[in-house]
């Protein structure tokens, strides 16, 4: 009964905090923060700062929240949110997604589309706030 | 005015365009290369010697010296953002520097860091240009028996003083003098240890040592650290450090950049140990010692300070001996043999122009390190972002192609590809390569002056004994051999007589 988000240090990623916070918070679930970066870099911009993660949790969810943060380095994003998921008997997934032309679909392939198409529970997909 | 014409001309030389371009291409990739902690100063230059082949030597050596002093400035921006050390000599930076950064002062570290690295470096090549002729005068006249003497006494103190186990040291420059010995007798023209092997017969080119086992090697080491997780990318903030972070490491960079200064004149000294003992003394002269490894500015002014006069300094043993001090400066010294020049104390007569560019050199890279430092500290970061995949392939492909084009020699690749492999394995069993390289390049200098001694004494090894020079400086080699085995035993005894 876990509500699983994929987490990432940017409008997005926050984006998609948010609206898992509100599920976790409406069912009662604990909620687990899941960031994944690819290794082989020595810094790089999808890693999230656990300090920095922690005050936005705890800016978005005044009320407290069970939740737990797990950072993983793996090239391959969707495996892992997918293992995650199963490995915690996830309830939903809740992912960014990013609006992408065809062309760039067609080139990157979609860590998004494997996850809304593999995973065994309900993904929430959740767009970017236009400003 | 005797002794300032040439200096002043050394600045004719900095100036002229070419020069001016290779200076700023030097200290830029030093940054570069200091930022990334995977390649160190010695492997970049060890990379990139069969590129300086189609320079002029000048402009070659300014490049490589920029490459050395530049590596120091940058070392210092993982250190303090990322308590990643670019390089050996920024480790102890990365204790107060991480903790001020966690503190939000990492613009105040790194702006400390760049003011403090280049008053050391300025502060030193002035004292370089002081120094090193007088230096180079004494030692005109040394002999064959002064060069036995002082070879040995560089590489024993390499092995002692250098970071790591004394023992692995000496190891390594024991298998350093072996390779060096491969290939045909100086004198008497018969092959050694060539295992009949044509390609052998003319020895191993100091290129291939060096960049097999700091180039490759290093690299296939670098590409273990980046198995695990990517750093969050970091903020810096303001860069410029307020009046009283600087009134605050005054006496810091005072004592770093003496400190610095003898500690790389010293064999084996170098950058990395000098910006340790900075370190030390800071937190003993300091009035606060607790605040060390909380944040003290004088941790990261110290320290920052000394490794980048240490690595200026660390030039008057190679330019007026002849000697390298570390190991760094052991691949120079190689560059400098593939340009024809001979380093030791008739360069500065011989090749004022050489001489004195590379010395004035320093000053503008300095300047140019400080002007750049500070502004493009965020896009050094960047670096930092590229992965590993794309990074180490590159570097190999270049070091391939570089060594192919030292003799045309397919052998020749192989025998560094196997050499890099070596020296993976060393580092990954805690061996340096650095004694190994630098007893490599001071062999030949050991062996021929040793033999054109023995030639003067009549085969009697007492004829060392009758040059003081030479004698004070045996010596000394026996003093350092026979004392700390002493006192440890000396030691051991009395605890044993205590209990």
């Amino acid at each position: 009964m876990t509500v699983i988000v994929g987490y990432l240090p940017n409008k997005l990623g926050r984006a998609a905090l948010q609206q898992a916070i509100a599920e976790a918070v409406l069912r009662g679930a604990p909620l687990k923060v899941l960031n994944v970066s690819r290794p082989g870099a020595y810094v790089d911009a999808s890693t999230a700062d656990a300090q920095e993660l922690g005050r936005l949790i705890a800016e978005l969810s005044p009320g407290g929240l069970v939740h737990e943060f797990e950072q993983v380095a793996e090239d391959d994003v969707a495996e892992a949110v997918l293992a995650a998921a199963e490995a915690a008997a996830a309830s939903l997934i809740v992912i960014g997604l990013r609006r992408r032309s065809p062309v760039g679909k067609l080139i990157m392939g979609s860590s998004a589309q494997r996850i809304l198409l593999e995973a065994d529970c309900p993904v929430l997909a959740v767009k970017e706030p236009q400003a | 005015m005797d002794f300032f014409s040439p200096v002043i001309a050394g600045f004719g030389v900095v100036f002229q365009p070419e020069n001016l371009f290779y200076c700023l291409l030097g200290v830029t990739l030093g940054m570069l290369v200091g930022v990334l902690p995977g390649l160190g100063p010695a492997a970049t230059i060890a990379i990139l010697l069969p590129v300086t082949y189609n320079i002029e030597p000048t402009a070659a050596i300014i490049m490589l010296a920029g490459i050395f002093y530049g590596a120091q400035y940058g070392g210092t921006i993982t250190s303090v953002l990322l308590r990643l050390p670019g390089e050996a000599s920024s480790v102890v930076t990365a204790i107060d520097g991480h903790e001020m950064a966690r503190q939000g002062r990492a613009g105040s570290a790194l702006g400390i860091a760049a003011i403090g690295s280049f008053i050391g470096g300025t502060v030193a090549v002035l004292a370089l240009t002081f120094v090193a002729p007088l230096v180079a005068g004494f030692a005109l006249d040394f002999g064959p028996a002064e060069y036995t003497a002082l070879a040995l006494l560089g590489i024993l103190l390499v092995s002692t003083l250098g970071t790591g186990s004394t023992t692995k040291s000496i190891l390594m420059a024991t298998i350093g003098l072996l390779l060096a010995a491969i290939g045909q007798d100086p004198l008497a023209g018969t092959s050694r240890l060539t295992f009949g092997s044509d390609q052998l017969l003319d020895g191993i080119d100091f290129v291939i040592v060096a960049m097999g086992l700091f180039g490759v090697g290093e690299i296939l080491y670098s590409l273990e650290s980046l198995r695990g997780k990517s750093a969050p990318a970091p903020s810096v903030g303001s860069v410029y450090p307020s009046r009283k972070d600087i009134s605050e490491s005054k006496g810091a960079i005072t004592r770093g950049s003496l400190v610095g200064f003898v500690l790389g004149i010293l064999p084996g000294g170098g950058a990395t140990m000098s910006s340790m003992v900075a370190y030390a003394v800071e937190k003993k002269a300091a009035k606060h010692p607790e605040k060390f490894g909380k944040g003290a500015i004088q941790g990261v002014a110290g320290p920052e300070t000394a490794n980048n006069a240490a690595a200026t300094s660390s030039f008057i043993p190679l330019l007026t001996l002849g000697i390298p001090a570390n190991a760094t400066m052991a691949i120079m010294f190689g560059a400098l043999l593939l340009q024809g020049i001979t380093p030791g104390p008739l360069l500065v007569q011989e090749k004022p122009d050489l001489f004195w560019g590379v010395v004035n050199s320093m000053y503008i890279g300095n300047v140019l390190l400080l002007a750049m430092s500070l502004p493009l500290i965020g896009i050094f970061v960047r670096i930092l972002r590229i992965r590993a995949a794309i990074l180490a392939p590159l570097t190999i492909l270049i070091t391939m192609i570089g060594v192919y084009t030292v003799r045309m020699n397919v052998f020749d690749m192989y025998l560094m590809v196997g050499l890099g492999i070596v020296g993976y394995l060393m580092k990954k069993v805690g061996f340096e390569p650095g004694p190994l390289v630098l007893a490599f390049v001071l062999g030949s200098l050991l062996e021929s002056s040793f033999r054109r001694s023995m030639r003067l004494f009549d085969g009697q090894l007492t004829g060392f004994f009758g040059q003081p020079i030479a004698a004070t400086l045996l010596v000394a080699i026996l003093l350092i051999i026979t004392v700390p085995p002493l006192t440890r035993l000396l030691r051991t005894s009395r605890r044993k007589a205590e209990a």
